[in-house]
């Protein structure tokens, strides 16, 4: 009993303690640059503020503006949708291209990593090489190959009818690399008894895809939903490079506002740029509360 | 005693403008520029060589930064670690720093007469009655036109639009475009609402407008865009500006297939770089629509010293070296910044479009001299409108839609 008095607090106490203690930098940090900077938008959020001067509190003026009829944040949410629901589609292309890539044949390394090089050029470079392929008149490479047919001249990015889903387009190259990737591992671990055992059966092509591959690969398919749906939110940096929001604003997104509206050359309204900022963090927390949500069903699940 | 030195040679010129400030300056300078591209940068460290030669003692510190990138930058060096001098643009666009005091009011340098010869751009600089720095540059805006092509086709300058019109014709005919524009980046369509505001409605109503003293609804304004309307649905603008930066539109003029530009002066050294020599291009003067003065648009960039810059007695000294007559020659000539001195007692390099242009502004801008559309506008009322422009020079039948939200947008932005 003696020793247990003289151990000091640290020691009794050392297995529940030691993890908080490896925790707290990466707490400390994540509070300061994350958790405090999220709450200080709302604040910011309610106030009119130049960047510079004093903050004059406003109350929801900001939202109630914001919400009650301002058509280009209508313009940017209907964007965001758009970005969200097309960019799924490089889950189905990523997959059916990884089957496709998924054989042994001289040279198929090489194949992958053609097939996988969009993804490790910069999104900015990938960008600039659509907005040279969508030059108006004569001079872009579609529009030449679609004359050939007798079609066009399109002026994809200079219409606002057309541009968003051209600038999605570009996105989904390097996308579509990124799900192929992810597919391909999946398909590493694809038990090989299994599709035996159901070739037996009779079973081949789209059906054995649907109810025998696709089971397995639900692993990589959430990642790859996971990171679409991320990569959709951070449509920015396309938007910039070929369109810089326009034609007359047309191509916008939330964030690409918010943008503008608090750190562009006129922009410094840093109040009504909180408070996009805080529809865009609820609109996030949406699909990010799914996603844990459904992590979690599936640990009870395994367990 | 300036008058004596003003005859003789430039270095004499220039130890005339130090000698007020008591003799040889001491001490440090820390000058922040946004003059980064090639050939204002190497201005900018003349300037800085020139003036530590005459100041041996001073210890001048020079960092000069990206242009575009300073727009947004120089609201953290105002405040944080200011330097003591920095560069920026006349008129509103120096509002957010008045009102937050973080520009020095430098009217005294205007009273005690250490900046002679500025009395006529001394407009640009006020805001609120006082002054918050100097300039060291403008340019003129105009049509830079193909002569060779207007010569060809048997066309001369037009002085009113009815014969602008009539020449559009004729270059239209002839399978070519009137005017080259390139509008993604917004601004450039700024330039074409100004003249056709100002020559519509004259100079005071388009900075009654820029106040937010008119409403955008206002009959006078739709007639402005009646009249531009009128030239956007004879085809006189090349197709597709709005994927167009200004440097790639300047392709369809020095290619032929588009007659002219209205554009700022800087625009000539790329058509010169792109081959075209003097007798291929030409100048002139935006034409008269309406009977009122002729206002043009002539943007002035800007030093200023930071309230909260260490050593403003040198910084005062630099700013008064800079406007000073020999200088605003020399670094304005055409090897040079290629554009116009900010003094009276300059003279102009012996240029085709800085003569004109300083003729022009000299005898032939009653009406006044505007900043540009972005720097006459508060900020959110340029970028709204500019937005605007770019919509209705593709569509232009959107009018009415288009200027009820600038409207909505004046409402709110000047309360």
């Amino acid at each position: 009993m003696t020793t247990a008095t003289t151990r000091s607090w640290y020691k009794r106490n050392e297995i529940a303690v030691t993890p908080w203690l490896f925790l707290i930098p990466g707490i400390i940090m994540f509070a300061l640059y994350v958790i405090f900077p999220i709450f200080q938008s709302f604040w910011i959020s309610f106030h009119e503020w130049d960047g510079l001067g004093e903050k004059e509190w406003v109350g929801l003026a900001n939202y109630e503006r914001l919400l009650g009829g301002d058509r280009k944040f209508e313009t940017s949410f209907w964007n965001n949708l758009k970005w969200l629901i097309l960019y799924l589609l490089a889950i189905p292309m990523g997959l059916f291209i990884s089957l496709f890539l998924n054989q042994k044949v001289f040279g198929i390394r090489l194949y992958k990593s053609l097939f996988f090089f969009p993804f490790v050029i910069s999104q900015v470079v990938v960008g600039l090489v659509f907005s040279w392929f969508y030059l108006p008149g004569d001079q872009g490479l579609l529009n030449n190959v679609v004359g050939v047919i007798g079609l066009g001249p399109y002026n994809i990015l200079g219409s606002p009818n057309s541009a968003t889903y051209g600038i999605i387009a570009a996105g989904l190259w390097p996308q579509t690399a990124y799900c192929m990737i992810l597919y391909l591992t999946g398909l590493n671990s694809v038990d090989p008894e299994q599709v035996e055992a159901a070739r037996l059966d009779g079973a081949k092509g789209f059906r054995m895809l649907w109810y025998v591959i696709l089971p397995q690969l639900k692993p990589a398919t959430f990642i790859a939903f996971v990171v679409t749906i991320i990569g959709a939110l951070r449509s920015f940096d396309f938007i910039a490079v070929m369109t810089n929001g326009g034609p007359f604003g047309s191509t916008r997104v939330l964030s690409f506002y918010m943008f503008e509206e608090s750190l562009s050359e006129f922009g410094f309204r840093m109040g009504y740029g909180a408070a996009i900022a805080v529809v865009l963090f609820f609109i996030m927390l949406g699909f990010i509360g799914y996603f844990l949500w459904s992590m979690y069903q599936d640990e009870k699940g395994a367990r | 005693m300036n008058s004596i030195f003003k005859a003789s040679t430039a270095a004499l010129a220039l130890l005339a403008m130090t000698a007020p400030a008591s003799a040889e300056l001491t001490g440090d300078l820390r000058i922040v520029s946004d003059m980064s591209n090639p050939a204002p940068r190497a201005v900018m460290e003349g300037l800085v060589a020139d003036f530590g030669a005459a100041n041996p003692d001073l210890n001048i510190e020079l960092e000069i930064v990206d242009r575009e990138a300073w727009k947004t930058q120089i609201r953290n060096a105002l405040t944080a670690n200011a330097p003591d001098v920095v560069n920026w643009y006349a008129a509103n666009r120096m509002g957010p720093y008045v009102e937050a005091g973080l520009f020095e009011d430098v009217s005294d340098m205007y009273e005690d007469g250490s900046l002679p010869g500025l009395d006529a751009v001394k407009g640009a600089m006020t805001l609120d009655g006082a002054q918050w720095g100097v300039p060291y540059t403008f340019y003129q805006w105009g049509i830079y036109y193909r002569e060779d092509i207007f010569n060809e086709l048997g066309l001369t300058e037009p002085t009113t639009m009815e014969e602008e019109m009539a020449n559009c014709q004729v270059i239209l005919d002839s399978g070519r475009k009137c005017y080259a524009i390139g509008t993604k980046f917004l601004w450039t369509a700024g330039g074409w609402f100004d003249y056709m505001n100002m020559r519509t409605n004259g100079f005071d109503f388009h900075m009654e407008l820029a106040r937010g003293e008119v409403a955008w609804t206002d009959e006078r304004v739709v007639q402005t865009f009646e009249n531009w309307a009128a030239l956007i649905e004879m085809g006189a603008f090349i197709d597709d500006h709005q994927s167009y930066s200004w440097q790639e539109a300047l392709k369809f003029m020095t290619d032929g297939d588009a007659t002219a530009y209205l554009i700022g002066n800087f625009a000539v050294a790329p058509m010169r770089d792109a081959g075209l020599d003097d007798s291929q291009i030409d100048f002139y003067q935006f034409p008269t629509i309406a009977d009122v003065p002729q206002g043009e648009d002539a943007p002035t960039d800007t030093f200023h010293i930071p309230a909260q810059a260490s050593n403003k007695d040198n910084a005062r000294a630099f700013l008064a070296f800079v406007a000073s007559a020999d200088v605003q020659t020399e670094i304005n000539a055409g090897a040079a910044l290629g554009q116009l001195p900010v003094n009276a007692d300059s003279s102009v390099d012996a240029d085709e479009f800085l003569e004109q242009g300083f003729d022009m502004l000299s005898n032939n801008a009653q009406g006044g001299v505007a900043q540009f559309f972005d720097r006459d506008f508060p900020a959110e009322m340029a970028s709204v409108g500019m937005e605007g422009l770019q919509e209705f020079m593709v569509f232009p039948e959107n009018v009415d839609d288009i200027l009820a939200r600038l409207e909505e947008a004046r409402g709110r932005i000047y309360e």
